[in-house]
């Protein structure tokens, strides 16, 4: 990767704090805090991503950022109010810069209709486009009128007096000698040159100005010293001296002289006359109001000036002899020709770093080469767990070597393992910082107040999980906002804020993380629910639920059509497939609610997908995996414990009655019910405190296992979540708890056996 | 013996880059995140110019050069502005402030280079 690729990946992680920050700011903007810290740092953030976007030619960005900056620079000098009127627009635009810099980041240019539409618009907001021409009209012109050297020293060459000031203040530093070239043939050029003493003051350097004129060719340097005066009146700050010099040679062309003298000629008077051309003059553009920092003490300064005076004195007689102490200094030059953009090699880099400080070093790798390594992680894993097992089984006394190197290896592979797992952890900063502009528009569509929290966006988890939190994230809080929260005058009639609450955190929690999406508005409405669930045939009319079986109606699938979702909330989508989408991630999801105080969505999901740490247990021939996360514990049925309720059985376990599933008949592995009291028992803890005791065989151990998608190798398979190679290298299924304990609850509302959780 | 530059940017995009404009042009890079911590690393550096942005958190960059030019010990320093802000209100009040000169972003490495020839000694 090139440095400048390098620097990309910088640009663009930049450009991840700059959003948030910019996200933040507007936020705060909108909340009131229109301080002046506030709105700087709002502007900071859309000043920096568009200097970055510059410098990776990303023109189209750079153009947009470049008005949304304008606009925000009127917000900064007071000259625009932060209101109403203004703030959707900076939010919609905040949006859309986001949008853009993911379309750079893929190497697109986004969505370049909705870059003009909010052109026009941040425009209007400071009286229409600046000059008249409007900057979403430009299409291709590049950089947004950044690159001032692109065209303000477009050569028209014998125009320069024409073009006056302009060209002097172009502010890029030109080098298009070739500006004039052609006009300028060998001809020379006489300057005439007067620093004034703030020229001096800001560090700038009269002799160092004409040693670079002297580099462009053959320079003939009179000094005029008519002007000093009497030592007792020297004032130290002052300046003096004035400078005659005569050009000749290839490269002495009018422009590349201007070029020299660009910083100075804001400090000097300044004369540029090429020979029968005409005489521009930049030394009114000086001005001579620096006095606020001439307080100086610039001896420094002045021995220098006497240095180059010096010489200049001896020759002053002999009017046209050359300068020989100021001699070019090709040694700067030339390696700045040689650095060209992407050429960068180990030689400049190896330069001196010396007291820079060191960033931390990001590199980037493709996913599959990671995902490549996690794989052969796995197995090694697996063969490891095999060798273990072998070395058991040969009954080694534990202490021997083979034993203990065996187990040195054990703790080797899984640090290796999660060291591995590490690489491919994100924070979930990166779904979570794309929701405050959903919950924006879903509350304009709906009329909605509201006030959006996050916690604990810094999470890791596996990359994989982030990416496709994204969905059922994005319907959960439409949800939130459209089913949950009350419309603004409801909310006060309750004596609630008019503005609602919803919250979006994450956590991590016994090897799972925990993402909950919690609202404060009305709760759900139970009876409604059930109603509609009644009404779509999904329970019987007379099914007697539980609070909490209520709220779990909404998950079921076909509760969620078109009568209830509204366009916002809708893309069709229903709970039931959100469920499934995290269930499908090894997920559980939750609902809580509380009627007049809210509702909170709760999802658990592994860190990882890759592995997993499952009881190993036997059921008829076959070897299945129940994840561990779930397993309360594990028991031997008593007689008298179970109990036959219609077609289904309980078992009385810790006080409470919970289903007993047979996962042999749940999977099909056989037909009857095998006898509870010849079985083991697990005790599994579903979502909403809901458990079940899963009824198997046998049970062989607890080990960790490495994931293998069934659906990627063979196809979903309802009540197994995944497969494994177990130590003795045979496929195991991994239970899918949830969905096996699920099927039993909707039995349970369709054959109308309640109270079968009764705690 | 190299010259050094200082360079002042709070977004470290822009000060990486200008790390790869230099450091192959032979100059040794020093790097400050603002305007205070520019001054820090001016306390205990001398260096030959300082780059910096106007635009920064805490110290913004006219601040930074102000107390630069009022400093007798660093006051001799050239020091250019990196700026997006291309327009000449924007460059006169730099120039007011103290600046040497000032260089556009986003800028040509050659060109930067140039920039810095131009007023280091």
């Amino acid at each position: 990767m090139s440095a400048l690729d390098e620097i990309r990946v910088v640009f663009f992680q930049e450009c991840d704090d700059q959003l948030q920050e910019l996200e933040d700011g507007l936020t705060a903007m909108e909340g009131g805090e229109t301080d002046d810290d506030t709105v700087n740092r709002v502007f900071r953030a859309v000043h920096s991503i568009k200097g970055g976007a510059g410098a990776f030619d990303l023109h189209k960005l750079v153009k947009f950022a470049h008005t949304f900056e304008t606009v925000l620079d009127e917000v900064r000098s007071h000259r625009l109010a932060a209101d109403g009127t203004v703030m959707p627009v900076m939010l919609r635009s905040a949006d859309h810069l986001r949008d853009l810099v993911a379309a750079g980041r893929d190497g697109g240019d986004g969505d370049q209709e909705r870059s003009k539409e909010l052109i026009v618009e941040l425009e209007a907001l400071i009286g229409g486009p600046k000059g008249g021409h409007s900057a979403a009209d430009d299409d291709d012109e590049g950089d947004g009128g950044l690159s001032l050297a692109d065209f303000e020293f477009t050569p028209i060459a014998m125009d320069w007096g024409a073009m006056g000031l302009g060209t002097g203040l172009g502010g890029g530093l030109g080098e298009d000698a070739a500006a004039s070239e052609g006009e300028e043939d060998g001809p020379a050029i006489r300057i005439s040159f007067r620093p004034r003493k703030d020229l001096y003051a800001k560090a700038n350097e009269a002799a160092v100005l004409l040693r670079e004129v002297a580099a462009l060719g053959k320079a003939t340097v009179r000094c005029d010293i008519s002007d000093v005066p009497l030592l007792d009146a020297i004032d130290p700050e002052g300046a003096y001296l004035a400078f005659e010099v005569e050009l000749d040679g290839e490269n002495a062309t009018e422009a590349k002289v201007r070029e020299i003298f660009e910083f100075a000629e804001w400090d000097c008077d300044l004369e540029i006359k090429a020979r029968g051309g005409s005489v521009p003059d930049f030394g009114a553009i000086g001005g001579d109001d620096a006095g606020g920092l001439s307080v100086a003490d610039l001896l420094a300064r002045l021995q220098g000036e006497i240095a180059t005076e010096a010489p200049s004195e001896s020759t002053d007689s002999a009017e046209g002899s050359p300068l020989p102490s100021l001699k070019p200094a090709p040694e700067t030059s030339e390696p700045a020709k040689a650095e060209g953009k992407d050429d960068k090699d180990d030689k400049g880099k190896a330069g001196s770093k010396g007291e820079a400080e060191a960033p931390a070093v990001v590199i980037r790798v493709e996913l599959h080469r990671v995902d490549k390594l996690i794989d052969l992680v796995g197995e090694l894993v697996t063969t490891q767990t095999m060798l273990a097992q072998k070395v058991e089984e040969a009954g080694l006394p534990t202490g021997s070597e083979v034993v203990s190197s065996i187990e040195e290896l054990d703790r080797l592979t899984r640090t290796l393992q999660d060291s591995v797992m590490a690489v491919r952890a994100q924070p979930v900063k990166s779904v979570f910082q794309r929701m405050p502009r959903l919950v924006r528009e879903t509350a304009s569509a709906t009329g909605k107040k509201v006030n959006f929290v996050t916690h604990g966006e810094n999470t890791e988890v596996d990359k994989t999980v982030v990416e496709r939190l994204s969905d059922p994230l994005t319907h959960m809080i439409r949800n939130a906002i459209d089913h949950g929260l009350e419309k603004p005058d409801d909310r006060v009639a309750k004596g609630k804020p008019a503005e609602g609450t919803v919250t979006l955190s994450a956590a991590h929690r016994s090897g799972r993380i925990i993402i909950e999406i919690s609202d404060d508005g009305g709760g759900i409405n139970r009876p409604k629910v059930k109603q509609i669930a009644i009404d779509k045939g999904l329970i019987p009319a007379d099914a007697v639920l539980s609070d909490e079986e209520t709220d779990q109606l909404v998950m079921l699938p076909g509760f969620s059509t078109a009568t209830t979702v509204s366009a916002i909330s809708g893309r069709g989508v229903g709970m039931d497939v959100v469920k499934s989408s995290i269930e499908a991630l090894g997920g559980r999801l939750s609902i809580s609610s509380r009627p007049g105080l809210g509702s909170a969505f709760t999802m658990s999901l592994p860190l990882t997908l890759a592995v997993l740490e499952g009881m190993i247990v036997r059921v008829e021939e076959e070897t299945l995996v129940i994840p561990l996360s779930t397993i309360v514990f594990t028991f031997r049925p008593q007689p008298g414990d179970v109990q036959y309720v219609g077609q289904g059985r309980t078992v009385h376990v810790r006080d409470q009655i919970v289903p007993l599933i047979d996962v042999g008949v749940a999977l099909g592995y056989r037909k009857d019910p095998v006898d509870p009291l010849t079985s083991v028992a697990v005790l599994v803890d579903c979502d909403n405190n809901r458990r079940v005791a899963l009824l198997v065989d046998d049970i062989r151990g607890q080990r960790q296992v490495v994931i293998k998608s069934l659906e990627k190798n063979y196809r979903p398979v309802h009540g197994i979540s995944a497969a494994t190679i177990s130590g003795e290298g045979r496929v195991a299924l991994i239970v899918d708890v949830e969905a096996i304990a699920g099927d039993r609850t909707l039995d349970n509302f369709i054959f109308g056996i309640d109270n079968v959780a009764a705690e | 013996m190299s010259k050094t530059i200082l360079t002042v940017d709070d977004s470290r995009t822009m000060r990486e880059l200008l790390r790869s404009a230099l450091e192959p042009a032979g100059f040794t890079v020093l790097q400050a995140e603002d305007g205070l911590h520019g001054l820090e690393v001016l306390g205990a550096s001398e260096p030959d110019a300082i780059i910096t942005d106007i635009n920064m958190p805490r110290m913004n960059g006219l601040e930074f050069i102000e107390a630069v030019r009022l400093d007798a010990a660093k006051r001799a320093i050239p020091i250019i502005v990196l700026t997006t802000e291309s327009d000449t209100a924007k460059k006169d009040r730099a120039r007011r402030a103290g600046a040497t000169g000032w260089i556009v972003k986003p800028f040509d490495p050659a060109r930067l280079i140039a920039a810095i020839n131009r007023v280091v000694a």
